[in-house]
């Protein structure tokens, strides 16, 4: 046996010196070994295709299979919703938009492989895309690498900025912070005991750990505060549900909940059957919209809150034309659900996160992504939510207001609380030590996303 | 109880609250005014109103109360607050009772929050401490201990005086413990730290630690040695009875984590243990048996809206037969080539499970939708303090039994079974003796899809109903049925159960994660210990 | 078992691995996919129709990857019988290793530029756990990315192989091992960066791995680790480890019986097939930039097996060739099909499995046999059962053994 192995061991040992020499000359641009930056890194853009019978296209990039399809295929909707309504109007710069679709299947790695298809061959101008953070971190550098431009439309745990993406959900200082502040104050219930129930990945995490630094300011005790966590698609909440409910015993309690889509059907039936109620232990949620709550039963939920930047049943004209728009879109399209189909925060996301970037075209009178980029910068937009929403170039994040709704037994949320004005975003969170000297500016002199110092050191004076 | 006595204490309660009526009438400026700020669509302002009628004590205001708290009163155009009667659905105006005819067009439901919620609640309880039902004063007095309010210290001293109940006594003295445990009387405040002692309730067991513990000068909290040592054998005992009550709840967190495993398993150890067919669709038929209880249930709502409380008796055949007709039509088109060939049946059966899910994300859309539970299976049985048992899960629990009952017999007691049997141990001397094999082997395969359908009623009434939603279960099913020994029915309940309640008892020490973790290490383990599962079958040379 | 183009049945002799036309085939294979495919991604200009377009060279190499695993899945399915629903444990664990070498480079270039990877920051994590030491360092990392899934498969494999585990009860403890990790992984608190797994790296071995130049380089590296893990297979299967592990594969009592100690064979097999989905894990982390644990799921083990299913168990090339049709498939029809792609490949799979019981590589096979049919039926005119000729009765025998 012995003497075939030797063979063998020598058929690696040649195999990898034959790797060694062939990848070796190919591989080995000399001083590559620095980082390369932002600049470097940019290959050339796609020349935009000034021939105006050529359709502009536009990657739409969220799953439509897989445990993800949950939220992102009304997404991807949407998207295609206001994508028709500007071709109705003439396209931008006369040209028709071309929506290239394509199934990440939420499949992370998959993510990145669309993005660079999407990037590099079909060469789309733009791309509407993702829902969770880790599709987003798999895509980033892709993004970063071939100078795409990214729109991101969900809510999520903040801590980054970058050059390539324009966040059009709220940062954390949209929608947790102000809830909390909510559930402290006497007509949120002034609760002194906290909950922090979350899936276990990044944006439950990060959110809780601000929120712990939250409330650690507000002068909570640590024995206050029970941080739990569950897996993705955890389905069997009963032995959490009598925690909480033996935790809330004493002292006045919210549940801050950062539980991802899935799990919140058997979370919430768990809460009602152990009769677990708003009035007594409010529960606040992060990931919980109009579209989640049409797969719940919402009768026994009545009173549990929701904070978000938009809901459906804001009673302004804008949210008016909006709702109408997709009803009239569903039924065209025949989508599946029919009238039961609601608006959500995400969807009025994607939704402004379009327009935006169609209006930005316009002024820019090119596709080229770094004209846009600088064309956003001073864009704004009337939003459904009846607020003049504006993108922050610096932070390339939205301006955006916080409204706190509670659950209704019609599956939509009542508006309980709401900000004066749309609020500007914090895309790293002062109450978290590493993150609090950071800065995000991608306007001269910093021209960075993630720094405690500008790129350009001394401006020049006058 | 003497129906005597009982009829007494009746007419007593009903005299009492004749008069306090009376009473309450002098005083009907407030109380018009309070209810007239029903109308107000500021929350702030209809809490503040409802704390005001709580305090006034007077009963003639429950009925709008009532009304407010179960979504029955409305606000008319001129800013009046009328109440709906549940019954007839009447209207009359909450200030004056007058009756409200014709119904107005344009009503607005009244501003209700939970701030709204939270002023109502203990209101509501102080008006109910006088009701003439015992368990309607009981429920008042535990809702005010949870809600402990100043105002409510005199009326819930005035109910005890009063109360003739034993276990309504009970419950007003704890609703009152709080409030004695700050007395200046030891002897009261030992009365109150035995009530709570004994009543084994953990909401004060806070105010209990804190009165047996130093100061920073080292000095007790509580001066009296005796009232410490009252606290401390109260807490003792609340311990005592929550780690009891925690046991109790994970034995009956793992019986209905158990069903649901031996539902899930159920169908697909008849395919995989009788057949030998390793069904990854199996997922799918629980799928479409969710939507199918979903189709039904929306059809009641459209259609008997009046039945609607007993769609899922009808869910139940409907799903048994869709799931039924899906494993027939599968094992005819597919399976039957593939018999003897297990693992090709995965790949063919992953096939279809692909083409399942995406076919109900199509026609359905890919979002979950919602399958309400009907008014019978919501709430639960309250067994202890911080133990409450929902009725979905023991309707879960009892399904199963029901479900494995009708399994068992159809197996064991009925000619299906004994072919079905037959074909298992010996498939060419079955043929030989004249039976259908290959009829057997459609009616076993729907059969094992058709369990898996009754899995997916009961899927919908405790998680999601998604396309999805049968990826979920398929691994734990697989272990299910390969733990308990393949082709052993018995062995799939045993392992069921065992399962379950391990994963159950670890939860609370190790997380849900890791007790998972844990439980399929054990399955891993023990396989090595029985190859051939808990139940193996004797073995055969072919 | 006639039919059955088993390596048994390939030319006599000890270390004989292939005829002359095999060989030739396997090196006009190896030149095309080493040197044709990255000499069109660099010469011709973009426009070119010979142009290999940038994107598609990781993308390429990714299927190498998925090749390697298959092979190794083959080896131990086609060849010794024993069906793993696992193998993704065993490739994602190379990767990690691999993942966590390139998280150690790029330290300190992280979002919170901190000697920690991101994901220790945010849970505040103040140093590394002892379990990531020595990952700097190259070399150690390639050998954990071997050594980390070859010892957890020779623990499994000698537990279970001793206690005569087999079929479908080895089959899905192999799966509750995979999920089990893929649970212990998701946990944030594990220490590996939970569901987001391991990403943003920068460079490898001082080479940026945004280069095109580095994504060539380990397209070539995989593709060399593809035709080596090739050969090695064919070597173990043509000689007498093959033949043993075949005779464990068709009657293990028998092959017992015999005198061979059966565990130490499988064993051997299954550690080396483990080892192999270590190398490719490792070769795909930097190629696809993310490292995550739901490469671990139960569903990405079965998708692994429906690689060699589709291809064509028990012959090596059919692996291989099965890994590229359905996740190049997959990569193709997710893009050009987004909401219908879940048909195609359902379809597809159970088409092979009722109409191609022995895959993509049977395919020569069946036309023969179909096109033999076709002469009978038309000289005798006699109708013949298709059942018959695609030989389900031998097939049968030889699982039920």
């Amino acid at each position: 046996m012995r003497s075939w192995m030797v063979t063998a061991s020598m058929v690696v040992l040649g195999a990898t010196a034959v790797a060694c020499g062939k990848g070796g000359p190919q591989a080995g641009p000399s001083g590559s070994a620095q980082p390369a930056t932002t600049d470097e890194a940019k290959t050339a853009p796609p020349k935009p295709e000034q021939d105006k019978s050529q359709p502009i296209k536009v990657g739409v990039l969220h799953s439509l299979s897989g445990t993800m399809a949950i939220s992102e295929t009304s997404l991807r909707d949407v998207a295609l919703m206001a994508i028709e309504e500007l071709n109705a109007k003439g396209g931008v710069l006369g040209r028709k938009l071309e929506p290239v679709v394509v199934d990440p299947a939420s499949n992370w790695p998959l993510f990145a492989e669309k993005s660079r298809g999407l990037l590099q061959s079909d060469k789309v101008a733009v791309v509407f895309g993702c829902w969770t953070s880790v599709s987003r971190k798999s895509v980033l550098p892709v993004f970063e690498e071939l100078n795409g431009m990214l729109f991101y439309p969900v809510q999520y745990e903040g801590e980054e900025s970058s050059y390539n993406v324009f966040y059009t959900g709220a940062a954390p200082n949209q929608q947790a912070i102000p809830a909390v502040e909510y559930m402290m104050s006497a007509k949120g219930g002034a609760a002194k005991r906290f909950v922090l129930l979350g899936t276990d990945y990044v944006y439950p995490r990060t959110t809780n750990k601000i929120l712990r630094y939250f409330l650690q300011s507000k002068g909570i005790a640590d024995a206050d505060i029970l941080e739990k966590y569950t897996p993705f698609g955890h389905a069997d909440y009963q032995t959490i549900v009598a925690e909480v409910k033996r935790f809330s015993a004493g002292k006045r309690t919210a549940v801050i909940s950062t539980i991802n889509g899935d799990s919140n059907v058997p979370f919430y039936k768990e809460l009602a059957n152990q009769q677990v109620k708003a009035e007594d232990v409010p529960v606040v949620a992060f990931s919980v919209g109009e579209e989640e709550l049409r797969g719940i039963d919402t009768k026994p939920l009545v009173g549990h809150l929701a904070a978000w930047n938009y809901f459906m049943s804001i009673d302004t004209p804008e949210n008016k034309v909006f709702i109408d728009k997709w009803r009239a879109y569903v039924k065209k399209a025949n989508l599946p659900g029919g009238d039961k189909r609601v608006t959500n925060d995400p969807m009025e996301a994607t939704y402004i996160g379009i327009q935006l970037w169609a209006r930005a075209v316009e002024q820019a009178g090119t596709t080229d992504v770094d004209a846009v980029r600088q064309a956003l910068g001073s864009q704004s937009i009337k939003a459904p939510s009846g607020f003049e929403i504006r993108l922050d170039p610096k932070n390339h994040h939205l301006h955006k207001p916080v409204f706190i709704g509670e659950v209704q037994a019609n599956g939509q949320f009542q508006v309980v609380w709401k900000t004066e004005g749309p609020i500007p975003a914090q895309a790293w969170s002062p109450y978290i030590p590493e993150s609090a000297k950071k800065v995000a500016d991608w306007t001269y002199p910093w021209l960075c996303g993630n720094c405690t110092e500008a790129k350009v050191k001394s401006a020049p004076k006058g | 109880m003497a129906p005597t006595r009982a009829f007494v204490r009746a007419v007593l309660a009903s005299l009492v609250f004749a008069v306090l009526l009376c009473a309450g009438r002098a005083r009907a400026g407030d109380l018009e005014a309070a209810l007239g700020a029903f109308g107000d669509g500021e929350p702030e302002a209809v809490a503040a109103a409802v704390t005001r009628l709580g305090a006034l004590g007077d009963p003639a205001a429950l009925p709008a109360l009532e009304a407010l708290r179960d979504g029955r009163l409305f606000v008319d155009a001129d800013g009046n607050a009328l109440v709906e009667d549940a019954q007839t659905k009447t209207l009359t105006r909450a200030a004056d009772g007058q009756r409200v005819d014709p119904r107005p067009l344009r009503l607005k439901t009244a501003a209700v929050n939970n701030a709204v919620r939270r002023a109502l609640l203990p209101a509501l309880a102080l008006l109910e401490l006088r009701a003439p039902d015992p368990n309607q004063r009981r429920a008042a007095a535990e809702e005010l201990a949870k809600r402990p309010l100043d105002e409510a210290i005199p009326a819930l001293r005035a109910a005890l005086a009063r109360e003739t109940d034993g276990d309504a006594k009970t419950a007003i003295g704890l609703a009152l413990a709080r409030a004695d445990l700050a007395s200046d009387d030891p002897e009261r405040r030992i009365a109150a730290i035995r009530a709570l002692g004994e009543s084994g309730q953990s909401a004060l067991k806070e105010e209990l630690t804190s009165l047996v513990s130093k100061r920073d000068d080292g000095s007790y909290v509580e001066p009296d040695p005796r009232v410490r040592d009252a606290a401390g054998s109260a807490l003792s005992a609340i311990e005592r009875k929550q780690t009891f009550v925690g046991f109790a709840g994970n034995t009956i967190y793992g019986l209905s984590l158990a069903s649901v495993l031996l539902l899930t398993a159920l169908g697909l150890a008849i395919t995989f243990g009788v057949m030998g067919v390793i069904n990854m669709a199996h997922g799918e038929m629980l799928m479409i048996g969710a939507y199918s209880t979903y189709a039904v249930e929306r059809v009641f709502e459209q259609h008997w809206p009046s039945a609607f409380s007993y769609y899922l008796v009808a869910a139940v055949p409907t799903a048994f037969v869709v799931c039924f007709a899906v494993g027939v039509v599968l094992e005819r088109a597919v399976i039957r080539f593939l018999y003897g060939r297990p693992l090709e049946t995965l790949l063919a059966t992953w096939g279809i499970s692909l083409m399942l899910i995406q076919t109900v994300r199509i026609v359905f859309g890919a979002q979950n939708v919602s399958v309400a539970n009907p008014p019978w299976l919501s709430g639960g049985a309250h067994l202890a303090d911080g133990l409450v048992v929902p009725y979905s899960r023991i309707a879960t629990i009892v399904f199963a039994l029901t479900v494995l009952a009708f399994v068992g017999y159809l197996l064991k007691r009925t000619r299906f079974g004994l072919q079905v049997r037959a074909v298992t141990q010996n498939r060419a001397m079955a043929s030989c003796l004249g039976i259908s094999t290959a009829r057997v082997d459609m009616w076993t395969f729907g059969l094992g899809s058709a369990v898996g359908g009754l899995g997916g009623v009961a899927l919908s009434q405790l998680g999601n109903v998604g396309p999805e939603m049968g990826q979920a279960y398929i691994v734990d099913s697989f272990m299910v049925v390969v733990l308990g020994g393949v082709g052993k029915l018995v062995g799939t309940v045993v392992s069921a159960v065992g399962l379950g309640m391990l994963h159950k008892y670890l939860e609370p020490i190790a997380g849900a994660v890791l007790g998972k973790i844990a439980m399929l290490l054990f399955v891993i383990l023990f396989i090595q210990k029985r190859p051939q599962g808990l139940f193996a079958m004797t073995e055969r040379q072919a | 078992m006639s039919t059955d183009p088993s390596p048994t049945t390939a030319p006599r002799g000890r270390y004989v691995l292939h005829t002359k036309t095999g060989w030739m085939v396997f090196a006009a294979t190896a030149t095309i996919a080493l040197v044709v495919v990255p000499l069109l991604n660099r010469l011709p200009s973009e426009s070119s129709v010979l142009h290999v377009p940038d994107f598609a060279v990781p993308l390429l190499g990714k299927f190498l990857c998925y090749a390697i695993v298959a092979l190794a899945l083959d080896l131990v399915w086609g060849y010794a019988g024993i069906l793993s629903l696992g193998h993704g444990v065993f490739f994602t664990l190379g990767g990690y290793a691999m993942g966590m070498h390139l998280m150690r480079v790029s330290a300190g270039e992280g979002v919170y530029r901190s000697e920690l990877p991101d994901f220790m920051v945010f849970l505040d994590w103040k140093e590394l756990p002892w379990y990531w030491r020595g990952f700097q360092s190259l070399p150690f990392a390639l050998a954990m990315a071997l050594f980390v899934p070859g010892a957890l498969a020779f623990v499994f494999g000698y537990f279970a192989f001793r206690s005569r585990i087999k079929g479908v009860y080895l089959s899905i403890i192999t799966q509750a091992l995979t999920y089990a990790f893929s649970l212990l992984f998701f946990r944030n608190a594990t220490g590996f960066g939970g569901n987001n797994g391991l990403t943003d790296f920068k460079r490898l071995a001082g080479f940026s791995l945004q280069d095109p130049n580095t994504k060539l380089g380990l397209y070539v590296a995989s593709g060399v680790a593809l035709a080596a893990s090739y050969l090695l297979c064919r070597f173990v299967v043509a000689g007498r480890v093959g033949k043993v592990l075949t005779a464990v594969r068709d009657a293990e009592p028998k092959a017992r019986f015999s005198g061979y100690d059966t565990v130490r064979y499988k064993l051997f097999a299954w550690t080396m097939s483990a080892v192999l989905c270590g190398v490719a894990g490792a070769l795909y982390t930097p190629q696809v930039g993310i490292i995550n644990p739901s490469e671990m799921a139960p569903s990405s083990s079965i998708e692994m097996v429906l690689w060699v299913a589709v291809g064509g168990r028990g012959t090596l090339v059919g692996a291989i060739v099965g890994a590229f049709a359905v996740s190049g498939a997959k990569s193709w029809l997710t893009a050009s099909l987004p909401s219908a792609w879940l048909y195609c490949l359902g379809a597809l799979f159970i088409v092979v499995t009722l109409v191609l019981p022995r895959g993509l590589a049977g395919l020569p096979d069946a036309a023969r046999k179909l096109r033999a049919t076709f002469e009978r039926r038309r000289r005798t005119g006699a109708k013949v059962d298709a059942r018959a000729s695609e030989g389900v009765a031998s097939e049968t025998r030889e699982e039920r053994a």
